[in-house]
């Protein structure tokens, strides 16, 4: 153990040093090396979860032709993609992954405030990943109860995976909330109390407002998945009634009673509404940062902004039931929640429009990040356009368990958040290897992901208006639904064939890059924010070397006037900031000098 | 910190050190400490939820609710004890002394150990009477509401076990402030968790 004394803290920090190869690539207690851990079992599921959507895609695309898919595996496939994607993807990536690497280097941090925890954490990750697998070739197979688990068809004998696919994912999913509980605390303690000398809250970047309200959000959400889950599974394994009502299977009464559904399906999207944003307020997070730097213009209304992280979060509490119009829920209980969810759009709409104006009149520099940047605020806009409709419980009823939802819900927490990850992974890849990515390579990857997901998800909408209902798993002879709107099923899965292929080019250059890339330069994007700061590229173990820094200013300094260059890093004095007429600047007006 | 306060700041117009030797908004507390109570908000969101769904179910027909045993209430004066105690414990590193700090600390685990064995023992005088985990959905939420209760207290005692070690092994109470603090405050709020989870039981 060595001691590294912190600034701003009373007492010293414990930094565990490693001293073998394990200890600094699997055991690691390393932020940034957990958060790698992290992303790449999130990234390793997710292909998982994009392979499963092929294959049921296949069987919508071309029923005729794929004999090896059955019913059962249909909805085993159907369920586990979405599952996989939601909690074990997107969530783990976005907290597990660029929580864990941004938090301590943006907040001027030598590490989390918990390293052991932190390793934990991400160890119990596997765990639930591991469990989640088993249930691949355990007998029965996974669940094909659809990803919200809905009683009592989870625990039917028609449904596939009822006896151990069920259970497994159940406890998958616990020991995924006891892995982000370990996590969470830690980003969440971390901003609060390890920010480094000068850095208030609000000079904070918003990829930390948005990853540390999603923290709070998650840690208040989960709990409801992991009550839901705890009880599905007495009822499961234990035989009680807490939701499973009395239900005659194949003629012969089971010995439930009584059980309520609905309360599932409450507790259920009191999870369900906030993990949307979970998913989406580090990517509004993320988002911003790239925007902002690439555009070479500081963020327009960052106070808003924050402001809007917070309501939405706040918000994104009250408006679970919109999940449920069809449940058969009071008329007054229904205007309650469309109420609620078109107030939510407000402070989401704000961020639009302060995403557009940063863009506006800026010094854009149209590199890769900021293409999918650029694309994310477009797919962003119709994925919550969408949302509007189905917010409003009279369109909602006859659009409800159709393909619109789907189309609705992939661009808005599928595709949008998904290519704010690529922007993120490529303008902070040079940082994190020390490397430059391939450029043309990453463009391609932008356009083949971007014109191919809205080759995906525009005709589903079109598909959910001709009244198309999900989770079918063939359409079969509909009087409603012409015999076009296959045609339009299997130009749907050539084109998701093509946007899962085209990732490939993302993985190729990623893995060329980290063996044959040129070596980046530091702060190849001339950014103001703290992170690109670091003494070393990539940061190496305790972040800053020697001494902590020390914050002078926010993270959005860019083209201030007077300045000789286009940015002013946070750690820059007010007495060294590099101006075109450094004759006239008069130290007895340095502030800094004076507030400290 | 006032958030109000905070979120109006304006970033863009202050320049320079703001905030002194730290910034602003910092807790004025140990990090184990926030953790500590982050984790309790936590928890107490999981038992609300659970009462929640209590409430909820109750309403249906099937309900036919339990007569809690006479017990618990000799349970509720144990764990109210496990809970004197480790204040008293609390008074003594706060006031920096050792004296009777081992009875105190010690003193408290035994009395939490003695209100799982009691709850533990209302489990099987309610078995003996018929009331079966799967017969009705008011004794499973008695069997499941209790037995979580008695998992967070068991969590608390395995932290408490680390500590009383430390403390036979001759640590001085100093080094032992903040770790007896924490359990403090754990089980006053499992003692709290507990009577609001009484009254529900004994009212319903």
């Amino acid at each position: 153990m060595a001691y590294v004394p912190l600034a701003d803290q009373d007492k010293e920090m414990e930094m565990h040093h490693p001293h073998s190869w394990v200890e600094k690539y699997v055991f690691s207690q390393d932020h940034k090396v957990i958060a790698i851990q992290y992303g790449s079992i999130a990234v390793f599921t997710g292909i998982v979860g994009l392979a499963l959507s092929i294959l049921f895609r296949l069987q919508l695309g071309f029923p005729e032709s794929v004999d090896f898919i059955d019913p059962n595996f249909y909805y085993q496939a159907v369920t586990m993609h979405g599952m996989i994607m939601v909690v074990y993807f997107l969530t783990a990536l976005f907290l597990g992954g660029f929580g864990n690497y941004m938090i301590p280097l943006m907040c001027g941090a030598r590490d989390m405030v918990f390293p052991f925890l932190n390793m934990l954490s991400v160890w119990t990750f596997l765990i639930s990943i591991i469990i989640l697998m088993a249930s691949f070739f355990v007998g029965g197979g996974p669940t094909g109860a659809g990803w919200t688990l809905y009683p009592p068809q989870t625990a039917m004998e028609g449904t596939p995976g009822h006896d151990m696919g069920i259970i497994l994912m159940l406890i998958s999913l616990a020991v995924f909330i006891v892995a982000t509980t370990m996590g969470g605390l830690n980003y969440a303690v971390t901003v609060l109390q390890y920010r480094c000398r000068g850095l208030t809250m609000m000079r904070l970047p918003l990829t930390v407002w948005g990853i540390f309200v999603a923290t709070i959000l998650a840690l208040f959400a989960f709990p409801a998945l992991l009550v839901a889950a705890i009880m599905m599974l007495f009822d499961t394994l234990l035989g009680t009634s807490f939701f499973m009502p009395a239900v005659i299977e194949a003629g012969t009464p089971l010995d439930h009673n009584g059980g309520s559904p609905i309360l599932y399906q409450h507790l259920f999207w009191f999870f369900g509404h906030p993990e949307v944003y979970i998913v989406a307020l580090p990517a509004f997070g993320l988002v911003s940062d790239v925007l902002s730097t690439h555009a070479r213009k500081n963020i327009f209304g960052y106070r808003m902004m924050v402001w809007a992280i917070v309501a939405i979060g706040g918000l994104s509490f009250i408006v679970w039931a919109h999940h449920m119009y069809v449940s058969g829920m009071h008329p007054y209980f229904g205007f309650f929640f469309a109420t609620t969810t078109l107030i939510i759009a407000v402070p989401t709409a704000m961020k639009v429009y302060n995403w557009v104006l940063t863009l506006w009149e800026g010094d854009i520099r149209l590199n890769a990040p900021m293409y999918f940047a650029i694309g994310f605020v477009f797919t962003f806009i119709h994925g919550g356009l969408t949302g509007l409709f189905l917010g409003n419980v009279v369109i909602d009823l006859p659009l409800s368990d159709t393909y619109f939802v789907i189309a609705h819900f992939h661009m808005v927490m599928g595709v949008s958040p998904i290519l704010v990850l690529f922007a993120a992974i490529y303008h902070w890849f040079p940082l994190m290897s020390g490397k430059m990515y391939n450029e043309t390579l990453a463009k391609w990857h932008f356009w083949l992901t971007f014109l191919g997901a809205y080759a995906i998800y525009l005709p589903m909408h079109y598909l959910g208006f001709l009244g198309v209902p999900r989770r079918y798993y063939v359409l079969g002879e509909t009087d409603f639904i012409p015999a076009s709107a296959q045609d339009l099923n299997a130009s749907i899965t050539i084109a998701a064939i093509f946007v899962a292929a085209a990732q490939i080019l993302f993985f190729i250059n990623i893995i060329w890059t980290l063996k044959n890339g040129k070596k980046a330069e530091k702060n190849p994007w001339g950014s103001a924010s703290l992170e690109w700061q670091a003494p070393d590229l990539p940061p190496k173990h305790g972040n800053w070397g020697e001494d902590l820094p020390t914050v002078y200013r926010w993270a959005y300094d860019y083209s201030v006037p007077g300045a000789h260059q286009d940015f002013i890093p946070q750690n820059t004095p007010e007495s060294e900031e590099p101006t075109v007429d450094e004759e006239h600047f008069d130290p007895d007006t340095d502030e800094s000098k004076a507030d400290v | 910190m006032s958030l109000f306060k905070t979120l109006a700041e304006k970033p863009w117009e202050t320049k320079g050190v703001v905030g002194g030797l730290r910034p602003e908004g910092v807790f004025d507390s140990p990090n184990e400490k926030v953790t500590l109570n982050f984790f309790l908000v936590i928890a107490s969101v999981v038992f609300s939820l659970f009462t929640v769904s209590y409430f909820i179910r109750m309403e249906l027909p099937d309900w036919q609710p339990l007569s809690e045993p006479g017990q618990l209430w000799l349970n509720t004066g144990l764990l109210v004890l496990s809970s004197v105690f480790f204040q008293w414990a609390r008074n003594i590193v706060s006031s920096g002394k050792q004296k009777n700090l081992t009875t105190a600390f010690v003193g408290g685990g035994v009395f939490a150990i003695l209100f799982i064995a009691g709850q533990l023992m209302t489990w099987e005088s309610l078995q003996g009477q018929g009331y079966y985990l799967t017969s009705n959905p008011a004794n499973a939420f008695y069997y499941l509401l209790t037995g979580l209760h008695a998992v967070h207290l068991l969590g608390g005692l395995w932290v408490w076990s680390k500590s009383s070690m430390r403390l036979f092994a001759g640590a001085e109470a100093k080094d032992l402030k903040l770790s007896i603090e924490l359990c403090t405050l754990y089980w006053h709020f499992l003692l709290i968790v507990w009577l609001a989870l009484f009254a529900v039981l004994a009212n319903t």
